[in-house]
């Protein structure tokens, strides 16, 4: 006898196999990339422009490559790396995606190393720049930039511009260390004197006694690197406290001249020397797109160099679907990514194929007042510069 | 060492102006309201918004950040917070960090999450010279403003009719009810003052301490420390408690800036072995 329990189970189960069927069919037609990143929280500012960045480079360059459809999931992690990793496995497990990436800070991007070592999934870090992170695991590569990268290029700049006595002024965390060392070895390895090295604490109400501790020991500059948002405080103590007028040029990594903030840092910004890899002026046909399009899309918004990892990460992951013709496996895909080169709005990048770590130019910039607005000029340019910690360790 | 003496003072009073209101709805209201960094966040989103969207100057952005946030003070106490006076603290504490969480969201929904900038006035920029000491003009205003501020909070409490009916409401509430004083009114009134105070600091200290929509929980420890060194009975406590934190943070940040950061945790410690009610608890009054 057949009863009516019997036949809703049925009907049920032939439903569920019609969505199994269902969904693997729209797997093999579509890659699904996990963007994880800090959309709330003190670090919110970067998983905006990050996904602004992305969502940018699939305006203009659409949604497939390779003849598959591209899927962006973007999740949240609000800064905290436990929930990184949580999402990092949902993301996998759940959703099945073929490639992650984002991450926001340096602790986040560690954090997923053993969930790509046990699923074979790349990750793409679009915004952390501590150097050592790619050496974690074999699944990461990078679109962002490392600290020494865009420190030692700096260093050799004030070597070669009259400045001998510099004070380094750095926040007290993986990056800021990172940008410290390999400042100070570059520079002192040219006959640059380190005349004091001060670390300030992530969580610094005021500014007033580190810099104060600068004027007194004279230095021809300061370098510093701060988180951005940071960064534009300090300016502004920077010249209230008059170092400026003291003589003391303040040289520093682009973080603390973020194009984000820049015009609201306002006249005490002029005249800042940094080394970064790109700038929202940067002149070149593709950035002019590039720049364009984001602004429209974002009212306004001008991208910064968060931006800039996440639109180039996008074309990274397209890029190597082009060259494994769809394969979306994840030891396919990083043999694909290793060596791939191209013209990105910030100028030529490639990935180096040993550490797969970006190798791109560092460019030094002034910050001038252009039509009313304030921008990071630049002026000089040091060539496909690699990241000098693994250069060193592969020396070694 | 003079201008560090000094940046020592300036900051010991942008946390004064920041904590005073807290003082004010702890010490004299018995009320432990975490919040309380909500409201100077809020002062501080006025000022950018007024000063940067509709050019008011910094001067009347000041008053106007008082005023509203007092409002909003006033609107949240007969609402809200009028219902927990008597409920245990735990829960006063649970309750305003629940407000705490809601005011960043909110931050954020309407401002992002960008570090906010305001320009100040040319008048207070730079630096100048007093006697051979070059001491930063935004750090004299903000020292001279707090010095009145003080000196008026302190004679409103002691000499005034409301500061008399204030601290009788507080120290047996059935009493000065029986004597014809409306306690709620003056709880009110003081709640709103303590929020203002909170606004204005918070428009104060955008400049040198940054606004973002952390601000609420990035800086209630120093709230904290400030009130519970001075302990919570006087204006005078939690005033000199933090000029005394802000010169030691200053200098200790200056002469060893290793161990820079933690100065302002130990001196808290070292107070607290030696006088655990503050260091100017009114004696057994608890």
């Amino acid at each position: 006898m057949i009863t009516r329990r019997m036949l809703m189970a049925a009907s049920a189960g032939v439903a569920m196999l019609g969505q199994t069927a269902l969904t693997a069919s729209a797997q093999e037609d579509t890659v699904k990339i996990g963007l994880i990143l800090p959309m709330t929280g003190p670090f919110s500012s970067t998983g905006r422009q990050v996904e602004a960045g992305a969502r940018t480079y699939m305006e203009m360059n659409g949604d497939t490559a390779a003849g598959k459809t591209v899927e962006l999931i973007v999740r949240d992690d609000a800064g905290t790396a436990d929930q990184t990793r949580r999402i990092a496995q949902e993301l996998v497990v759940n959703e099945g995606v073929n490639v992650l990436a984002g991450f926001g800070l340096t602790p986040l991007a560690l954090s997923v190393g053993p969930v790509l070592n046990q699923a074979n999934i790349p990750a793409v870090i679009m915004a952390a720049a501590t150097a050592s992170i790619t050496k974690e695991s074999e699944y990461y590569t990078r679109t962002s930039f490392t600290l020494p990268q865009a420190s030692v290029p700096v260093a050799t700049w004030a070597n070669e511009n009259d400045i001998n006595r510099v004070v380094t002024l750095v926040t007290d965390y993986g990056p800021g260390i990172d940008a410290e060392t390999w400042f100070t070895k570059e520079f002192t390895e040219n006959g640059g004197e380190i005349v004091e090295a001060v670390r300030v604490p992530l969580e610094n109400p005021d500014f007033a006694p580190y810099l104060q501790r600068v004027r007194d020991s004279e230095p021809d500059a300061v370098f510093v690197f701060l988180p951005s948002g940071v960064g534009s405080l300090f300016m502004r103590q920077f010249t209230e406290r008059g170092l400026n007028e003291a003589g003391i040029r303040l040289i520093a990594t682009g973080d603390v001249t973020d194009d984000d903030l820049l015009n609201e840092m306002g006249e005490p910004a002029i005249g800042t020397i940094t080394g970064h890899h790109y700038s929202a002026a940067h002149e070149s046909p593709e950035n002019e797109a590039f720049v364009e399009s984001f602004e429209e899309a974002n009212d306004g918004m001008r991208p910064n160099f968060m931006a800039i990892g996440g639109y180039d990460g996008m074309h990274l992951i397209y890029a190597a679907l082009e060259e494994t013709e769809g394969e979306v496996d994840g030891d396919a895909l990083m043999e694909a990514i290793k060596g791939l080169s191209w013209t990105s709005p910030r100028g030529p990048v490639s990935i180096d194929p040993e550490t797969r770590d970006i190798i791109q130019n560092i460019y030094m910039r002034e910050v001038e007042e252009v039509d009313g607005e304030l921008y990071n000029v630049e002026f000089e340019t040091y060539e496909a510069v690699k990241d000098p910690a693994k250069a060193e360790d592969s020396a070694e | 060492m003079l201008t560090i003496l000094f940046d020592g003072i300036a900051y010991g009073m942008l946390l004064f102006i920041i904590a005073v209101g807290l003082a004010i709805t702890l010490g004299l209201m018995n009320f432990i309201n975490l919040a309380h960094g909500a409201f100077a966040m809020v002062g501080g989103y006025i000022t950018v918004v007024l000063m940067n969207r509709h050019g008011v100057s910094f001067y009347w952005c000041l008053l106007i950040a008082f005023l509203a946030v007092g409002v909003i003070g006033a609107v949240l106490e007969r609402t809200l917070y009028r219902r927990l006076y008597s409920a245990p603290h735990l829960d006063q504490v649970l309750f305003s960090v629940g407000l705490v969480f809601m005011s960043i969201a909110a931050a954020h929904y309407f401002m992002g999450g960008q570090q906010q900038l305001i320009q100040l006035p040319p008048e207070l920029r730079g630096r100048i010279e007093i006697f051979g000491v070059g001491v930063g003009r935004y750090r004299i205003f903000i020292t001279v403003f707090c010095a009145v501020l003080v000196v008026a909070l302190q004679l409103a409490l002691t000499r005034t009719r409301f500061g008399s009916q204030l601290r009788a409401a507080v120290d047996d509430g059935r009493v000065a009810r029986g004597l014809g004083i409306n306690v709620s009114v003056v709880f009110a009134l003081t709640f709103a003052l303590g929020s203002g105070l909170a606004g204005l600091g918070g428009a104060m200290g955008a400049e040198v301490l940054g606004l973002d929509p952390n601000f609420a929980l990035k800086y209630i420890v120093y709230f904290l420390i400030v009130v519970t060194v001075g302990g919570t009975s006087s204006i005078t406590g939690p005033f000199l408690a933090a000029l005394l934190l802000g010169i030691a943070d200053v200098a200790g940040k200056y002469y060893v800036p290793e161990i820079g950061a933690f100065i302002i945790y130990g001196v808290m410690v070292l107070v607290l072995v030696f006088r655990p009610h503050g260091l100017f608890a009114r004696e057994a009054s608890r």
